[in-house]
């Protein structure tokens, strides 16, 4: 993937172990959101690729936390979410990106989905050890 | 000894605790204050003097532990700081070693090992304080969730066979089971053959909100009645279409009104004004 070069502004960790701290994370990210002038659209794609990543987590890998930070590359302004687990890992990341695709009885479409909706996406997984999803939202992308 | 020194420490943990600036005489009075005071001392002095374990978990300081968590979760619910919380019982470790200091002045040996003593006792009872005060704390918390969930989800009847319900805040799955099951009873209840499920608050719809969704239509269906979605704003729209929700065998609208006007033609009503007449 294309690694545009970005200047890290700011960085906050939101720890995600309970129900609660769920619509607290979403709150921190659209707060960032709405500091960087996003629109209401991107805004909203954010918040629920966001909302994908942290089900995710709460429901494999029982929690873990997010990074939420503030990058630039230099014109414009974005927000980058580092989603990480110590849960069990996926097993097979090409079947996990393919719609329809779930070990639980959802609809199949988080990851796949989340890839659409954000700027770029980048998964990495070991069995065992657990899961780092990092997505990046430009404010204009 | 500290039997008979009962009444001087009392006395002088009153006195600690009245002359505290975070004294909160507008949630317990004076009087309250001294009752609850003089049963933990009573009971703690008792338990003192048996020269019995320092271990408070023990069998011989559940009444001690009891009195004090009751304490505790009712300044819990009474709106106590965790400070206010934590000076009541700290002022009473200050008055206990201050008698003793008074009694073993000459005697520093013994000074020494009974004020450990005390200290170990009372930290210990400081704990299990926190323990219950937080506990009465979440209690509280729980309880509003709870309420939230309650008066969050009201199913109304806007006309004679529709029903609508404003969803406001993320779905998660226990709310749907809420959802489902309030608005499922109330079609039984009203006979209707119609709900409108708006969701022009829930902020963002992800796949699981989108698969509950799903279900609480075909639950719907299932008891003879159309569910209609409105409320969808741009942005949402988007969003859904991005993600590959596939909601295209539900009937969507983008504002209760237009939800509103599809469920009279379904129903063969109409709304007219006064004195106009039917072409």
């Amino acid at each position: 993937m294309r690694v545009p070069m970005t200047l890290s502004l700011s960085k906050d960790t939101v720890l995600v172990e309970k129900e609660q701290d769920v619509v607290f994370l979403k709150n921190r990210v659209k707060e960032v959101a709405v500091k960087i002038k996003m629109g209401l659209v991107n805004q909203t794609r954010l918040l629920t690729a966001a909302s994908e990543l942290v089900r995710n987590m709460m429901r494999y890998a029982n929690g873990g936390k997010c990074h939420i930070e503030v990058v630039s590359s230099g014109r414009v302004n974005g927000v980058r979410l580092t989603f990480i687990d110590r849960g069990p890992g996926i097993p097979d990341i090409a079947a996990a990106m393919r719609d329809g695709f779930s070990t639980g009885k959802s609809l199949g479409l988080g990851l796949p989905g989340t890839k659409r909706l954000v700027n770029e996406f980048d998964i990495k997984s070991k069995v065992g050890e657990g899961t780092t999803v990092t997505i990046l939202k430009w404010a204009n992308g | 000894m500290l039997q008979k020194k009962k009444k001087t420490i009392l006395e002088l943990w009153m006195k600690n605790q009245l002359a505290d600036e975070g004294l909160r005489e507008d949630l317990i009075s004076n009087d309250e204050l001294r009752s609850q005071s003089e049963e933990l001392v009573d009971s703690l002095v008792g338990n003192l003097s048996l020269e019995s374990s320092i271990d408070v978990d023990s069998d011989a300081w559940s009444p001690v532990v009891e009195i004090l968590g009751g304490i505790a979760i009712t300044r819990a619910r009474q709106g106590f700081s965790p400070r206010e919380t934590g000076n009541f019982i700290f002022s009473l470790k200050e008055a206990l070693l201050e008698v003793l200091q008074q009694e073993f002045a000459g005697d520093l040996q013994t000074l020494f090992t009974e004020s450990l003593k005390i200290n170990r006792i009372m930290d210990a009872l400081s704990v299990v304080t926190f323990e219950t005060f937080i506990k009465g704390r979440e209690e509280v918390i729980l309880r509003q969730t709870d309420e939230i969930a309650e008066i969050s989800t009201p199913v109304i009847r806007v006309w004679n066979g529709i029903l609508a319900l404003p969803i406001i805040g993320t779905l998660d799955s226990a709310r749907t089971q809420i959802v489902m099951e309030n608005l499922l009873q109330e079609i039984v209840e009203t006979g209707s053959s119609i709900a409108i499920l708006d969701i022009s608050g829930v902020p963002a719809v992800d796949s699981l909100v989108a698969q509950h969704l799903i279900k609480t239509v075909s639950a719907t269906r299932l008891m003879g009645a159309e569910c209609i979605i409105s409320g969808i704003r741009p942005e949402i729209a988007q969003t859904v279409v991005h993600l590959g929700i596939d909601l295209s065998n539900i009937i969507t609208k983008a504002s209760l009104a237009s939800a509103l006007a599809h469920a009279f033609k379904v129903m063969r009503l109409e709304v007219r004004k006064v004195g106009t007449v039917q072409k």
